[in-house]
């Protein structure tokens, strides 16, 4: 296979500007990926300061209510900001501080990847500029105040739909300018190699820690981990290490929006096709020419057109499934799982949770599944209400 | 001897680039008429995409006029059809490799050698990737031209090595706002790809300091975000302006 690619997905497509760059943090990367000091002070940083390893929890409500298999939550919405975001960003930084960098350049759509950022930079000393879409900087805006309370500048991005997409353009194209000093913390398994490799093995702690969990729990591997997908770090990550247990059904859930059949739905695979774009050939929503289509989601965190390249690959060779799941279903499983377990789930979250649901009570009760609970949901609290008619404001 | 190498025969060459169907598709074709009749040595097109990220805010600014005029890349091949019947310069299109991909690469390149188009350039392909059209473009004889910037001296020269047609420098953002940085980046550059190749090489930006670079270290320059500012300005009265500037670019840079 091809370097950086998956199947025939993944790829280097960026302008020859950024091949430097891009060269340069791959040979970082390689070095430091197997550098035991590199990952001492990683893991150190992941237990003392995110708070892992995030807890597998047995949701025995839930199961007793489905009446079907039995239904374990992977707790990343516990980690430190909220969210598996950290996850990621912990490692992008310490490499990035180890690559003598001293700025870290993010996107964010709902802003936890932000935050995240904003997060280590301060930690590590670090200078941290975030590019938000405009829109999103009106929609998530105490997320805005949160990464500015970090010490970070957050740049309002107003070209094309000034929503995600944009920001990462943005981000990118303030990369370029500016590779001596400023890593660009990409906050999925998306955009070109290293990004999608680096990004999905950070993210791989959370199938490490389900497989070795689940095994001292149940005794066994479980039969489905289901997990949300946008551009798909959090389901990466779920998915990994069991990637070759060929028995463990790997489900992702992405965000229909209004509908696979509307034009308001960020479901990358379900509705688009093959494409390049953002460094990367893998699924995009587009049209007939391959103009990148605005993509809608009630989940500012899955409103992206495109998925990782692996995602591309594993739907290709049948290993993963990729279903989709509507707004109204993850608004139902987002209040479900708040008067059934106590835990409010981030709105992406639910979209795992709706799936779960569907299935789990024509599954045998000795089945076991995991549902990868990607951040929790206090940022969505407000957007729900206003979603069910409630004039709450943030 | 094919168009491309014909057009650096007779010294440095402009190569002007449009924005096809900024602000719409029969501005575009007049002003590709008046180019080339102010002497314009080769014609690039560009095709509109919903994201350019690697564009300047005129080139995001020139995508948004020609969406809104209705274009498709389809009418773009119409255009070209058109154009190559009136010129015979030659035209090179550049595009995201999106745009190439998603309307399928063999459906594209082979419409560019049935409408007369000499060239493609993917703004996003980078060396290690041009195995995504090179094959196509070999099998219908279109030329894939490289973009080359400043990089370690093996990377640039194995680019240099390879390179079809001519060759396109993108100064880096620094290069961009700083003469001395560019004279640089220029010389550093050069001295790569003349002793890899005889492939003429062509510097993108067209202002004074491009123009006066140009003369000696270049075979060429590239006017693109100069003429979009044309095109922003002018609208539909731009091939006019347009034509005048490429006649004073094309004299300072003889």
């Amino acid at each position: 296979m091809k370097k950086g690619r998956f199947g025939v997905y993944g790829g280097q497509y960026v302008p020859e500007t950024l091949m430097g760059a891009l060269s340069e943090l791959e040979e970082a990367y390689s070095f430091y990926k197997d550098d035991p000091e590199f990952n001492a002070q990683l893991s150190s940083l992941f237990n003392d300061y995110a708070g892992r390893p995030s807890r597998l929890y047995y949701a025995q409500k839930m199961t007793a209510d489905l009446g079907g298999a039995k239904i374990y939550l992977k707790r990343e919405d516990l980690n430190h900001t909220g969210a598996h975001k950290i996850n990621n960003v912990l490692g992008q930084a310490l490499l990035a501080r180890k690559m003598g960098k001293t700025r870290l350049i993010a996107e964010t759509g709902a802003g936890q990847h932000g935050v995240a950022t904003a997060t280590v930079a301060a930690l590590m000393g670090m200078k941290c500029s975030v590019y938000m879409g405009r829109e999103d900087t009106v929609r998530q805006a105490l997320n805005v105040y949160r990464m500015r309370l970090l010490g970070a500048e957050v740049i309002p991005v107003d070209s094309g739909t000034a929503t995600l997409k944009d920001a990462v353009s943005e981000a990118m194209r303030e990369w370029a300018g500016d590779t001596a000093r400023a890593h660009y913390c990409l906050g999925s398994v998306m955009g070109p190699h290293p990004f999608p490799v680096i990004v999905r093995d950070f993210q791989a702690v959370i199938s490490k820690e389900i497989k070795e969990q689940i095994i001292i729990k149940e005794g066994r591997l479980p039969d489905a981990v289901i997990a949300c997908v946008g551009g798909g770090s959090n389901a990466i990550g779920s998915f990994y290490h069991f990637i070759d247990d060929r028995e463990v059904r790997l489900i992702g859930c992405e965000a229909a929006g209004k509908g696979v059949d509307t034009f308001e739905t960020a479901a990358s695979i379900n509705a688009g096709r093959a494409g390049i774009f953002h460094g990367t050939k893998s699924y995009f929503c587009q049209d007939a020419y391959g103009q990148i289509a605005p993509v809608y989601s009630i989940s500012a965190g899955l409103d992206y057109p495109g998925v990782g390249p692996e995602h591309a690959e594993l739907y290709d060779r049948g290993r993963a499934e990729y279903v989709p799941v509507t707004d109204g279903e993850a608004v139902e499983a987002f209040e479900y799982l708040a008067v059934t377990e106590g835990i409010i789930p981030a709105i992406e979250s639910a979209h795992a949770v709706a799936y779960a649901m569907k299935i789990a009570p024509d599954m045998a009760r000795d089945k076991i599944m995991v549902v990868t609970l990607s951040g929790r949901g206090d940022k969505d609290c407000a957007a729900i209400a206003r979603y069910r008619g409630e004039k709450v404001y943030e | 001897m094919n168009r491309i190498e014909k057009a650096f025969e007779n010294g440095n060459a402009l190569i002007t680039f449009f924005t096809c169907g900024d602000p719409d598709m029969q501005t575009t074709y007049s002003a590709v008429l008046c180019a080339v009749a102010g002497g314009a040595d080769i014609i690039g097109l560009n095709v509109p995409f919903s994201d350019p990220t690697a564009g300047s805010a005129e080139s995001f600014k020139a995508n948004e006029r020609a969406f809104q005029s209705g274009t498709t890349t389809d009418k773009i091949f119409e255009l070209i059809g058109r154009l190559r019947g009136d010129i015979a310069v030659p035209i090179v299109v550049m595009a995201y490799c999106n745009s190439i991909f998603s309307y399928g690469s063999e459906k594209f390149i082979s419409a560019c050698r049935q409408k007369g188009a000499d060239a493609i350039i993917a703004t996003d392909l980078p060396y290690e990737e041009k195995d995504e059209f090179l094959p196509v473009c070999e099998k219908y004889g279109v030329t894939l031209i490289s973009l080359i910037a400043c990089a370690k001296t093996e990377r640039m020269e194995k680019i240099a090595r390879e390179a079809q047609g001519f060759l396109y420098f993108v100064p880096s953002a620094d290069g961009t706002k700083d003469p001395a940085i560019l004279r640089g980046e220029c010389e550093k550059v050069m001295r790569a790809v003349r002793k890899s190749t005889d492939v003429p090489c062509v510097l993108f930006g067209a202002d004074r300091y491009c123009r006066k670079l140009a003369d000696g270290l270049f075979d060429g320059i590239i006017a693109d975000f100069e003429i979009s500012a044309i095109v922003e300005k002018y609208g539909a009265d731009s091939p006019e302006r347009v034509g005048e500037f490429v006649k004073a670019v094309k004299g300072e840079i003889k």
